[in-house]
């Protein structure tokens, strides 16, 4: 579980995260969502260590991370899997390259199991195996985020961070890709936090919802509590569309 | 007050250089710091110091084989033409040739040269793994990635610029022999002679200690503007050139502490 205590983060006088206090807990999927500038991005990158915070905690399972060591920062990033928007695979290595690469990296497996997790992992997340060899610019953006996922999952994380796992794929891609960090999130009881301002991810998979606004924490609950909030901002941020609009007439 | 107001502009302008200057030491120092360690794991290390071995060094070979047979064959024909003198020996030619190439075209001219296919390869690369998140990638993986991705770098080029070096001067000497072999500018004869002539096994030595100190100066320089190239491809093209350019600098102003030092 990660506990966000009362952060305050600034850049050159100007505060992005206001006295947030949160919580992301195992087995859920935990999505920070927001307007672009809200301070999404910072809060999870200060989650991550890449950005130090004014004052607050961050704990990770009751240790703080500001006061750990160097050395213990770089055991814990090695307990966490980072989906990124881009999907981040390294250019000069294969898809199977890719996936080798944390454990060839951290783990003391022989190459017969290292390959054979890699294998699990990639048929975990479908990738069919005839692209195994291929390099990441060969192979589709899905394809791609597949693979993201198979390099976070390798070394079973207990934490996955994922950067709007969606961007720039078509729906029904981004929904398989929702469906996978889900059920990954399940079977493994990870942390799972998740960045995203895509509605159909948030009403798909968000089990614990942080709405942030002008860097501040203004909303938290469940997919199916979003339906039923009264808070202003939430409403004009989550039914802006008439679709969406509509659907919650509906449902009330 | 008008000229107080100048001054005032051109202070504040030197003293935003240095402090530019003093920043760009400062992280270009703890980079260093982060590169120069020992490597989590030998066997990825090797793999990658194979790779850069090829890359750097056996892919840079047609260029350097190419640039100094035709600079030898020119270097032959000028020294000719200067040294048309009845008071100065005919192998003289041949030795200005050979100690220009050790002394200064196989040592640093090539350098330059190097440092715009090496070094912008090297900005580059890395400063696209920057923009595209594949260093920050590694950063959460755990993994030094400045010690990952600068380390073989730097001693692959440091192993194979020497090399490099000596397999240039002998080209540019063997141009210089096709000169003699194929024009009547100066006769076979009097270009080896002059090539054998008081030679200083010294001069290869300091050759090597310029190439060694010239490959880390490429390295690690054009590794340090792409490792810190922010935004998007704009900016990695102006850290590839950035990291030419400064090499160049770095590389005529050490050959100049060098020879004062070395020669």
């Amino acid at each position: 579980m990660i506990e966000v205590k009362d952060i305050v983060k600034s850049f050159d006088g100007n505060v992005v995260l206001n006295h947030v206090t949160t919580e992301m807990r195992d087995g859920e999927v935990n999505m920070i969502i927001g307007q672009s500038g809200s301070g999404k991005t910072v809060l999870m990158k200060s989650l991550i260590g890449l950005h130090s915070i004014d004052s607050g905690q961050i704990l990770y399972d009751g240790t703080n991370i500001a006061e750990m060591q160097s050395n213990d920062i770089r055991m814990l990033h090695r307990q966490v899997g980072m989906l990124f928007q881009g999907s981040a695979l390294f250019d000069s290595m294969s898809v199977m390259e890719n996936v080798l690469f944390p454990m060839e990296m951290f783990s003391h497996k022989s190459r017969e199991e290292m390959r054979e997790r890699a294998e699990f992992c990639l048929r975990r997340v479908e990738m069919p195996e005839r692209v195994w060899h291929l390099m990441p610019s060969e192979i589709s953006g899905g394809q791609q985020k597949r693979v993201a996922i198979a390099r976070a999952i390798v070394l079973e994380p207990k934490y996955l961070f994922c950067d709007e796992p969606n961007s720039g794929l078509d729906p029904r891609t981004s929904l398989v890709i929702d469906a996978l960090i889900q059920d990954i999130t399940k079977e493994y009881n990870i942390c799972t936090v998740i960045n995203s301002h895509d509605m159909n991810s948030i009403m798909e998979i968000g089990d614990n919802i942080v709405f942030l606004k002008g860097g501040k924490k203004e909303w938290q609950g469940s997919r199916h509590e979003i339906m039923t909030s009264d808070n202003e901002a939430l409403n004009d941020f989550v039914f802006a569309s008439e679709l969406f609009k509509k659907i919650k007439q509906i449902k009330n | 007050m008008h000229i107080c107001k100048k001054s005032c502009k051109f202070a504040d302008f030197l003293i935003c250089v240095s402090m530019r200057i003093f920043q760009h030491i400062g992280e270009y120092t703890l980079l260093m710091g982060r590169v120069l360690r020992l490597p989590d794991r030998q066997r990825m290390f090797w793999r990658q110091f194979s790779r850069e071995l090829e890359k750097q060094g056996l892919q840079s070979l047609p260029i350097v084989l190419l640039i100094s047979v035709f600079i030898g064959a020119i270097l032959t024909i000028q020294a000719k033409i200067n040294t048309e003198n009845p008071l100065l020996p005919t192998y003289i030619t041949g030795l200005l040739t050979r100690d220009t190439l050790l002394l200064e075209f196989s040592s640093t001219i090539l350098c330059l040269i190097l440092a715009g296919k090496v070094g912008s390869n090297i900005a580059s690369e890395i400063g696209t793994m920057r923009i595209t998140e594949q260093i920050d990638a590694m950063e959460i993986m755990g993994v030094n990635s400045a010690n990952y991705l600068i380390l073989p770098k730097i001693l692959a080029f440091m192993t194979m610029m020497p090399m490099l070096v000596i397999i240039s001067t002998a080209a540019g000497l063997i141009g210089g022999y096709g000169v003699g072999a194929l024009t009547d500018i100066i006769t076979i004869h009097d270009y080896l002679v002059g090539v054998q002539y008081a030679f200083n096994p010294y001069f290869v030595t300091y050759a090597i200690i310029k190439a060694l100190v010239f490959a880390f100066v490429i390295t690690s320089m054009s590794s340090y503007y792409g490792y810190y190239a922010r935004g998007g491809a704009l900016e990695v093209g102006k850290a590839s050139t950035n990291a030419v350019v400064n090499s160049n600098i770095m590389i005529l102003f050490l050959d100049l502490i060098l020879s004062k030092l070395l020669l």
